[in-house]
């Protein structure tokens, strides 16, 4: 192991990283916002509001991301109508094109974590709310939401880490990621097993890190008091 | 619409036959890795158990493109000594062994955590009337622990299954003519990259549907004798 090499190329990795921070950071974040809607639309009783968003999340869970992936960055530029578009310059960029993607990808995934969550609100509590006189969005909006949200705080951190993972196939649309950095640093140097050891440490750190985060913040939450545990 | 291949519909059919071999390659290493990780999860040496949960935390921590990657760049020194030795210098690693190796470690990490729970939710009692009739530790694991695993850790493995059969679109970067490969060939001489990614797309969730299918009546039939309860 030639750990010289590893200190060389360090601070290119850190570059890396941060941009896979940014990406992941940007999609499980606007991953969540759009996927409040869909899991909420998804836990309804009505087959036809239940309809639209299962046939998104199948969808986005049946097909690998790099196919996603490849449909939005290459796919798009088939059409004339999207690169005459008003939004070309944004699906022009790969960056753009890897956050959309992402996005997209991980909003399907934390819907189907919402809708477990909301069905798995004890119904008693719902009905209780609903005696006090609130309406259905009021229900929804301060006893369904804050509920679902504690109890799917741990699969959520566990999206979050698989994106993290995820966000290693932005590399094959150009972009210096972490695993991106760390090709590009190998067809200069020649050595992929310190460089990807390199890169795989700074995944190991930053899952790491996160786990702790959600920990800290499941306590922040009192997830464990909230379920009577 | 008409949906025009340009006529490579044969070599999407080929490259879809080239993701169910590498799955199910990769599906027999991992669940081999897999059993030997919980096996040494739940053994009662300190060193197999710390062996094990170093296996699946660093494997589950790293990206699977990683693996494949370094997998398949990073043995190429090695795999040229080991040939060097046995007297085949052009030794390497094919991209599908690659490929089916990395995928399989991956596969590995995350089952050993599905046997562990199934294994640890077997009831004590079973292994203790094991012994009590004599059987030896490897005999009680063979006849009284792993048939009665594969009920409790079927729906697990069936997840994993899925998520290693989109994994496998991974492989394409190194080089092996699967449906991926197949379909970015195409795209460079039909100029159609929706088009055929899209096609892609459905093969994949064809074969998603095909193995719920499957797991439909395996767990089926791992569950006979058995009522489910009503909650």
């Amino acid at each position: 192991m030639n750990w010289e090499v590893i200190i060389k190329w360090l601070p290119r990795l850190a570059e890396g990283a941060m941009l896979t921070l940014e990406l992941v950071g940007i999609a499980v974040i606007a991953g969540l916002i759009l996927a409040i809607p869909l899991g909420i639309a998804r836990s309804s009783k009505h087959w036809y509001v239940r309809a639209v968003p299962y046939g998104y999340i199948f969808f986005f869970r049946g097909t690998p991301l790099l196919v996603q992936l490849f449909l939005v960055y290459y796919g798009l530029a088939q059409f004339d109508a999207v690169r005459q578009g008003p939004l070309w310059p944004y699906l022009r960029d790969a960056y753009w094109c890897a956050i959309l993607t992402m996005t997209l990808h991980t909003a399907a995934y934390i819907a189907e974590i919402l809708r477990g969550a909301i069905q798995a609100v004890p119904p008693g509590e719902v009905e209780a709310a609903r005696a006090l006189g609130m309406s259905r969005w009021q229900t929804m909006l301060y006893i369904i939401l804050p509920r679902a949200a504690r109890i799917g705080l741990p699969a959520y951190s566990n999206e979050v880490i698989l994106m993290l993972k995820a966000s290693a196939l932005a590399s094959t649309v150009t972009l210096l990621e972490l695993t991106g950095m760390a090709r590009t640093i190998i067809a200069r140097t020649y050595l992929p097993v310190e460089i990807f050891f390199a890169a795989g440490l700074f995944y190991l750190g930053i899952a790491y890190v996160l786990v702790r985060g959600f920990k800290l913040l499941e306590r922040w939450l009192r997830v464990d008091a909230c379920q009577g545990r | 619409m008409n949906l025009d291949l340009h006529g490579f519909g044969p070599a999407l059919a080929a490259g879809t036959l080239m993701t169910i071999k590498l799955a199910l390659c990769a599906l027999s290493l991992g669940l081999l890795l897999g059993l030997l990780g919980a096996l040494a999860k739940t053994s009662p040496y300190k060193p197999l158990q710390w062996l094990g949960g170093t296996y699946s935390t660093i494997v589950r921590g790293v990206p699977e493109l990683l693996w494949v990657l370094l997998i398949y760049f990073g043995t190429v020194n090695l795999m040229r000594d080991i040939g060097e030795a046995i007297g085949h210098p052009g030794l390497e690693l094919s991209a599908f062994a690659a490929g089916a190796i990395a995928l399989g470690i991956c596969f590995g990490a995350y089952a050993t955590e599905v046997f562990r729970g199934a294994i640890l939710a077997i009831p004590k009692g079973h292994r203790e009337a094991g012994q009590a009739l004599g059987l030896s530790t490897p005999r009680i694991f063979w006849r009284l622990i792993l048939p009665q695993m594969w009920r409790i850790a079927l729906p697990g493995l069936g997840n994993l299954f899925m998520i290693l059969m989109k994994d496998t679109a991974l492989v394409s970067v190194i080089g092996l003519e699967e449906i991926m490969r197949r379909s970015q060939i195409a795209v460079t001489s039909s100029k159609e990259p929706f088009i055929f990614f899209m096609v892609a797309a459905f093969i994949y969730l064809g074969l998603t549907i095909l193995a719920m299918i499957g797991l439909h009546f395996l767990e089926k039939r791992a569950g006979r004798g058995f009522i489910r309860s009503a909650a």
